[in-house]
């Protein structure tokens, strides 16, 4: 009984460094642990992968920033490995609010490197932010050159091939929102409601929940959620013997579900604790 | 171990020690690291909308454009200058003029997407799905789901009172309800977890070089 009453009224600290313990000891020693592909992100793939013969681009939208960076930015990365390596035209998009142009930039300096023959302006393009959020939806269903007019690095967009190409959804097989917001949503109401755009999702796994009747509904075409998610798109794009680089998802995979485990005896002890501790009293 | 010899890693790699710290209890060290994030945040975003925004699509045409359309440009922005009034009592009352302007477009702008993708979309999601009839598994799920949506529809029906029939259906609401919840909290769990891997990646692999 005391040692219930212990447990129950325990040191929250205890719980962050065996949570601690759990992350650290499984990147240090991985185990390896099977990541097994769901639909939602083989649907997502494949759809990404048919645009080459559809010769349409993808529209990549990192509407994230550092607070859910571990989540999304490997879902970015594998994605553009996967176009980069398929030539796949891709249109990377700092998305909806500023600071998604940094994570595009951190995207590209992991990535470019191992694809030495793509060629900026013609295999991809780079657009900044511009505010307006459903407004800037809504602008690129009628001209991204209206939009934006410069890339993000300053160029007209007249001087790019690429844009010269695709200059709103017609030229655009997929628009995929990385998000951990409720962004997505707005993507899928204006871009696919409105013009008929295809969209995906990556999603942090806090928002992933909400989105399943999204998925259900066809209004997405497909879905990576969380960290799973990334691993999941990370393994896709190995199977396809496209260069990972170093998958960041994967790795962190071992560790998520040791902590799992951990989190699931803390409930059951919990649990157990609570009914203990009730009996006892009702007993007097 | 290959430790990083890039003092921006090393920054990183404080501040994320520093806003750690708090775990164990507040201190100065994490009061120094949240203030330094707002202020960063704050300055990063007012920098970036200046540059993106204000200097190309205002400064620019004004000053060093020549078409004579240029002139419209007053006009937006006479509007946004309204919403300065809430810093005057005597002139709090124009800014309900962009406001009514914001207001009327963005509802305007919204209300039939929003219908079409939040309801006309999920209620046809609900009742008319071809794999009720392709597939026996996804029709049994299929099943639940329409179950699930009535009776917890049910449950948010409060012109009547929960007995009987409606009572029933609306416990049996609550069950699902709960099952939401439960996988809502689980994803949460694996969400807050991936943080702290990104995290700890990022000390063990760029900062110490400890792990691949």
């Amino acid at each position: 009984m005391n040692f219930w009453k212990r447990l129950i009224r325990i040191d929250r600290r205890w719980i962050f460094l065996l949570v601690w313990i759990a992350v650290t000891i499984p990147l240090l020693k991985p185990i390896g642990l099977p990541v097994n592909v769901t639909p939602p992100a083989k649907n997502l793939y494949n759809f990404v992968d048919k645009q080459k013969p559809a010769d349409k681009a993808v529209l990549l939208i990192f509407d994230f920033d550092p607070s859910t960076m571990p989540e999304l930015l490997p879902m970015g990365v594998a994605i553009m490995r996967h176009c980069f390596a398929k030539k796949i035209p891709i249109i990377l998009y700092g998305g909806l609010y500023a600071p998604g142009a940094g994570m595009v930039e951190m995207a590209l300096r992991e990535v470019k490197s191992d694809f030495p023959d793509i060629k900026y302006g013609r295999d991809y393009v780079f657009l900044g932010y511009v505010p307006g959020i459903s407004l800037v939806i809504l602008s690129i269903g009628e001209s991204i050159k209206g939009t934006f007019r410069n890339d993000y690095y300053g160029n007209s967009l007249d001087t790019l091939p690429l844009i010269s190409k695709v200059d709103n959804y017609d030229g655009i097989g997929v628009a995929i929102d990385l998000s951990g917001s409720s962004l997505p949503q707005l993507w899928a109401s204006y871009a696919y409601q409105r013009y008929g755009c295809r969209i995906g999702v990556g999603t942090t796994a806090v928002s992933a929940a909400q989105y399943y009747p999204w998925l259900q509904t066809g209004q997405f075409v497909g879905m990576l959620g969380g960290l799973k998610g990334a691993a999941e798109y990370e393994k896709l794009i190995n199977m396809n013997k496209i260069p990972t680089g170093r998958m960041a998802a994967t790795i962190g995979m071992d560790a998520q579900s040791i902590v799992h485990l951990l989190i699931v005896v803390f409930i059951i002890l919990g649990n157990i604790g609570y009914f203990v501790i009730r009996k006892a009293e009702r007993k007097g | 171990m290959h430790i990083s010899t890039n003092p921006w890693v090393w920054i990183a790699a404080f501040l994320t020690l520093a806003i750690y710290s708090f775990l164990y209890k507040d201190n100065p060290f994490y009061k120094f690291a949240e203030h330094l994030f707002m202020g960063l945040a704050i300055g990063y975003g007012a920098v970036i909308l200046w540059y993106t925004s204000i200097i190309p699509r205002l400064w620019d045409p004004l000053a060093h454009g020549t078409s004579p359309m240029r002139f419209f440009l007053f006009i937006p922005i006479f509007i946004g200058l309204l919403t300065l009034g809430i810093f005057s009592k005597k002139f709090t009352w124009v800014i309900k003029y962009p406001l009514a302007i914001y207001i009327g477009a963005s509802a305007g702008l919204s209300v039939p997407v929003t219908l079409e993708a939040y309801i006309f979309k999920q209620v046809e999601g609900t009742i008319l799905t071809r794999a009720m009839v392709n597939n026996w598994f996804l029709g049994i799920s299929n099943a639940i789901m329409f179950v699930g949506v009535l009776t917890t529809l049910v449950y948010f029906f409060f012109s009547k009172e929960h007995e009987g029939f409606l009572g029933k259906s609306a416990r049996i609401g609550i069950i699902f309800i709960m099952v939401a919840f439960g996988a809502s909290f689980g994803y949460t769990v694996m969400a807050r977890i991936s943080l702290l891997i990104g995290r700890m990646q990022f000390l063990l692999h760029d900062w110490l070089g400890i792990i691949k």
